[in-house]
């Protein structure tokens, strides 16, 4: 079996992506990313995190190269095809993106509804989960009403709400205190082990040493995947970060 | 009523709120036009029906009722013999004197006054009559008859009612189009205002028609509105004016019908104009959304 004919969740090809007439802020970038696989992207601002992001939930599509999700060419996937898609991928925006005249519950069920399932099922999961992330007494809420850190519960909430096989979160511990960043991490090593495949862009060190997952990193529109090089790089090897088990990080990454 | 949960604020637009006082502004034109085109109809119809197949054969007076009595004689008898005239019925002498009375009162003694003498004549619609050569042979035998065809008179009224019915039509199609043009420019705008929303809906998997559906129920419902509305307006307005022109004695004018089909034409009114403005809130945002990623 050669790489390609591998199932893959996510593989680019000499992607690059500029808009309009302006420079490529995405240069080349070339990574595969199986079922089960969970990579923290890093970066500096700027480096082109939330474009790769963008790509990724299909807000944009590449200006060049291969860019396939679920084994689907979406660069070339006719634009009504892309709901079917999208409703594999649950993202976790960096500024939240809920809709403030919803409360938390109807932001929440949201994806759900979209997709057409049964009010009673949505009652049931959506409260269950925002009782999870500790927003029981706030299912009426409505955004503005409430604090940044419980925001961003919701955000991740309606993210991982119909359990997708692709998770994408920008930043998602930005606003929330370690105890809760940590749950919240928690939560997506939950859906990870259950098959979700999940990328975090982050600048959250503390957060990357703690959890066993393969890094990857975007330095000024390319993607680079020498793990070693990063994690020596970025002290990721600092004693307070388990070491990745090696059956799964040299399992799962397939970095090119 | 039409409350319903949305993942839009649509019910938050400012010109959202403006959309059904102009609906009921278009309903209520449109009421007008349409009533006005409905009495129309129905007035032709009835003059159709009343004057269509009649002529009048008018005798000019003589020297002694003698005379006119054989005048009479003479005209009676070529009418009785001419194919085409289903029947004929000379007035009687008291019948044309009421006839003048709103002109002469009645104070004077009419029947003294040299009255021409009037015959109806009921034309056989299965049959063709030639009125100009029926008042040649008249006046050849009885000089001075005329004969009046209504037929010329009304088909020119009809032909005028044709036009006024013809511009209803119009107006009610600038109505149809003036209700589209709102509809597209509030549906747009709502889409540009809502436009962070919508990626949103559709970044989570929304379906065009998933979106589309919440604009043309919030445009069905605010139609249904205004379209209540302007029928609510349009409805006392008529009464007024069929009330004016049975005051004023319009006596070509039919009394206003309240038949269940014109009651039903009216109550489809705002239905019509809700339905119009939900398919073209669908339109525009399906047209629109196809730009977006």
């Amino acid at each position: 079996m050669t790489d390609h004919d591998k199932p893959s969740i996510v593989r680019f090809e000499n992607v690059g992506l500029r808009y309009g007439l302006g420079p490529e802020v995405l240069q080349d970038v070339t990574f595969d990313l199986e079922p089960g696989d969970f990579r923290f992207l890093l970066g500096e601002s700027g480096a082109g995190k939330s474009s790769l992001l963008k790509l990724l939930y299909m807000a944009l599509r590449p200006t060049r190269g291969q860019m396939t999700l679920f084994s689907k060419n979406v660069a070339s996937t006719p634009r009504q095809e892309l709901p079917a898609v999208r409703r594999r991928v649950g993202v976790v925006f960096q500024e939240f993106r809920l809709m403030d005249h919803l409360s938390a519950f109807d932001n929440v069920a949201l994806p759900m509804r979209v997709a057409g399932v049964r009010e009673a099922e949505v009652r049931r999961h959506v409260e269950e989960l925002l009782s999870w992330v500790g927003l029981k007494d706030h299912l009426q809420s409505r955004p503005p009403t409430l604090s940044g850190g419980q925001q961003q519960r919701i955000a991740i909430a309606r993210a991982v709400i119909t359990r997708p096989k692709l998770l994408l979160a920008d930043e998602p511990t930005g606003n929330v205190d370690d105890k809760m960043g940590l749950r919240l991490m928690h939560l997506f090593e939950e859906l990870n082990k259950l098959g979700t495949t999940v990328i975090i862009a982050t600048h959250n060190l503390s957060i990357v040493r703690q959890m066993a997952h393969p890094v990857m990193r975007l330095e000024a529109g390319r993607l680079n995947t020498n793990e070693q090089q990063i994690i020596q790089e970025l002290g990721l090897d600092d004693p307070g970060r388990p070491s990745a088990e090696p059956p799964r990080r040299a399992g799962l990454v397939h970095l090119h | 009523m039409f409350k319903r949960r949305t993942d839009l604020p649509l019910s938050q637009d400012t010109l959202g709120r403006f959309l059904p006082w102009l609906i009921a502004f278009m309903v209520f034109l449109s009421a007008i036009a349409v009533a006005g085109m409905l009495v129309l109809n129905d007035a032709v119809g009835r003059w159709d029906t009343g004057l269509n197949a009649t002529v009048t054969v008018q005798i000019p007076p003589a020297a002694t009722a003698k005379k006119d009595e054989e005048r009479l004689g003479q005209v009676l008898s070529l009418l009785a013999r001419r194919p085409g005239i289903e029947r004929y019925e000379a007035l009687s002498k008291d019948a044309l004197v009421s006839l003048l009375k709103p002109w002469i009162g009645d104070g004077t003694d009419a029947k003294d006054l040299p009255i021409p003498m009037l015959i109806d004549v009921t034309v056989d619609r299965g049959r063709v009559l030639d009125v100009e050569r029926l008042a040649a042979e008249l006046a050849a035998r009885v000089p001075g008859v005329t004969v009046d065809d209504h037929r010329l008179w009304l088909s020119q009224l009809v032909r005028l009612v044709t036009v006024i019915q013809i511009l209803a039509w119009a107006v009610l199609l600038l109505i149809a189009l003036a209700t589209i043009g709102t509809v597209v420019f509030t549906t747009r705008t709502g889409l540009a205002v809502h436009r962070d929303a919508i990626e949103v809906l559709h970044l989570i998997g929304a379906q065009d028609a998933y979106i589309a559906r919440q604009f043309a129920a919030r445009a069905l419902a605010l139609g249904l509105k205004g379209g209540m509305l302007g029928l609510a307006l349009a409805l006392p307005t008529l009464a007024g004016i069929g009330y004016l022109a049975l005051e004023t004695g319009a006596t070509l004018l039919p009394k206003p019908d309240l038949s269940p089909v014109y009651i039903a034409g009216f109550l489809a009114l705002p239905v019509a104009v809700a339905m119009l403005a939900m398919m073209t809130a669908r339109t525009t945002v399906m047209r629109n959304l196809k730009r977006m990623i």
